[in-house]
């Protein structure tokens, strides 16, 4: 009996033990820099000279520079012109790979998935080529048949936007196409089998079984899908350079240009603190639609 | 008899659609791949001409040895592995003693302590981006691989991941009867469950590998001397060189990216089945 009360207290220990790196590494690297941020926002700090406390001011100057609400406008057109054509797609191109009609399934999956195994860096510089401003640039060429002049891709306002969210959408889409099969073949056939009896159409097919039964695969894309999205940062700096224009420059390319090519450590936290709401307002949108969603389907 | 011929047309049709549209998607995917390839084969001369080259030419060696002149091509690669072998090693290692201790062994606090874990994977890291700055300049870190694997080492997912997977594939009777053979708690973890996880090695060694391999953020932050410069971070140098020289441009980024495309051909059910299985696992 006691040893056994032994035997128990010295697993619990190695257990501590066992899962202590994580809490270790995580207060010292995690939490605290965050708790940090809170406090560094009330200061003016070059990252060299003595921190000196300034209250308010850096919130006041990060609302008044207009382009910090740049960043955010930018920050959410981007997410929604890279994000949404992406789900629309990747459910299409799932439905498809789910076909039973179709051979050399697994050939178009990896070729519809090789996008995601390349790094942003790398889809930035290439999509910067692709994209560039010269005649002979790929997409201008293009443009040259219809009689389109030559577009400043990193440069004019809207051109830049799409160019950034083309690139989320190529590196993304694939991988979201899995995630989405991974879903459609846990549906099971007979409901398929069951609408074709029925003369159902494919469009009716996609829209009465596949949409509702992907819910929560839905779900999880969107929600992961909006992380990315809040946090972008490669894509514009590879694209734009280090001064990152503000027709493309997005809320973490703010903080990080205030940060370190400003000096302006404290406004950059600032910067991270609006941030920091702004992603918990939209997790707390997220989980709240989730938990609805989880809600009506215990009802059915 | 109309009927099932209207039907057989009706399939044909949509089977050509099918694969009308999964060829197109595919093309899609590939072209950038095939852009880059003819870019990094062509002088930028020609490449700047108009129109521009569509077919492969006769300079990939030579962009080559470009790149080589502008960046420490090798270097920067070997940095690379370096940092994303050791951050991945790590994250095994700890991840599976956390996931066994959550699995198999019973102390206070266990679903308090697992759920903060959880929660700690809903908080974007970048918030914290400036402090961790700031503590690198504290512990002299800047400049040095610890800085980019020691915070690389926590990886909530990865702890997540392993507890599901030990949960279900130990069986407990083999660790009790370890137990009572006298087999201390580190050694039933060495010799009986880690070699029975060693597929969810395989598939979370995969995520967390490319994760660090393409990682950006951060070691562009802490690693500011050339010489350290991971993969990525060199070829974001070499992108921002004065004079754009695509070719040279286009032949660092493809020879950065082939290595992984290879890999990943290769082992492609395996890539996409742990990529996939991740996400829905969690």
């Amino acid at each position: 009996m006691e040893k056994s009360l032994k035997d128990k207290n010295k697993t619990a220990r190695t257990a501590y033990l066992f899962i202590s790196p994580f809490f270790l590494l995580y207060a010292v690297f995690g939490l605290f820099p965050m708790l940090f941020s809170f406090y560094l926002a009330f200061f003016k700090w070059n990252g060299l000279s003595e921190m000196t406390f300034v209250g308010m001011e850096n919130f006041n100057f990060i609302f008044t520079d207009p382009i910090f609400y740049e960043a955010i406008k930018n920050t959410f057109i981007i997410g929604l012109l890279g994000t949404a054509p992406q789900i629309i797609v990747g459910i299409l191109l799932a439905f498809a790979l789910n076909s039973t009609l179709i051979k050399f399934r697994n050939t178009f999956r990896t070729m519809i998935f090789l996008p995601y195994v390349t790094s942003i860096v790398a889809v930035a510089i290439i999509f910067g080529v692709i994209f560039s401003n010269q005649e002979a640039g790929f997409i201008n060429y293009i443009l040259s048949f219809f009689d389109i002049e030559p577009i400043n891709w990193n440069i004019q306002n809207w051109p830049v936007k799409i160019t950034i969210s083309i690139m989320v959408f190529w590196r993304w889409v694939g991988y979201n196409t899995i995630i989405f099969l991974a879903g459609m073949q846990s549906i099971p056939n007979a409901l398929y089998e069951a609408a074709k009896i029925d003369g159902a159409t494919v469009w009716q097919q996609i829209r009465l079984i596949t949409i509702p039964m992907l819910k929560p695969t839905i779900t999880f894309v969107v929600f992961t899908a909006t992380i990315g999205a809040l946090q972008l940062f490669t894509e514009p700096l590879v694209f734009l350079g280090r001064n990152l224009r503000q027709e493309g420059i997005t809320m973490v390319a703010y903080l990080w240009k205030d940060a370190f090519v400003y000096n302006a450590f404290g406004s950059a936290s600032a910067a991270a603190i609006v941030l920091f709401f702004i992603i918990i307002i939209f997790t707390g949108i997220n989980l709240l639609l989730t938990n609805r969603i989880g809600r009506t389907k215990k009802v059915r | 008899m109309n009927n099932k011929e209207n039907h057989t047309k009706n399939r044909r049709i949509q089977k050509a659609f099918v694969y009308l549209f999964l060829i197109f998607g595919s093309l899609l995917s590939l072209f950038p791949f095939y852009w880059m390839f003819t870019m990094a084969t062509r002088t930028n001369r020609e490449i700047n001409s108009f129109p521009p080259p569509f077919t492969p030419g006769a300079d990939l060696v030579n962009n080559f040895k470009n790149v080589l002149a502008n960046m420490d091509f090798f270097g920067s690669m070997a940095n690379s592995l370096f940092v994303s072998t050791s951050i991945t090693v790590g994250v095994l290692f700890l991840c599976s003693l956390a996931g066994y201790a959550f699995a198999k062994l019973e102390f206070k606090g266990k679903k308090t302590l697992f759920s903060v874990i959880l929660i700690t994977m809903m908080i974007p890291p970048q918030l914290g981006l400036i402090p961790q700055y700031y503590i690198m300049t504290q512990l002299e870190w800047i400049n040095t691989f610890q800085a980019v694997i020691v915070p690389g080492l926590i990886n909530a997912f990865g702890i997540f991941w392993m507890r599901q997977y030990i949960q279900d594939a130990v069986p407990d009777e083999l660790i009790e009867a370890a137990k009572m053979d006298g087999c201390s708690t580190f050694r039933i973890y060495w010799n009986i469950v880690a070699p029975t996880v060693l597929p969810a090695f395989a598939t979370l060694g995969i995520i967390v590998f490319m994760q660090a391999w393409n990682d950006f953020l951060w070691p562009l932050t802490v690693l500011r001397e050339p010489s350290m410069h991971t993969l990525q971070v060199a070829l974001r140098t070499l992108n921002d060189a004065r004079q754009m020289d695509y070719g040279m441009i286009m032949s660092g980024t493809f020879w950065a990216t082939v290595p992984l495309i290879v890999i990943f051909l290769m082992f492609n059910k395996l890539f996409i089945q742990s990529l996939s299985e991740g996400a829905v696992k969690s």
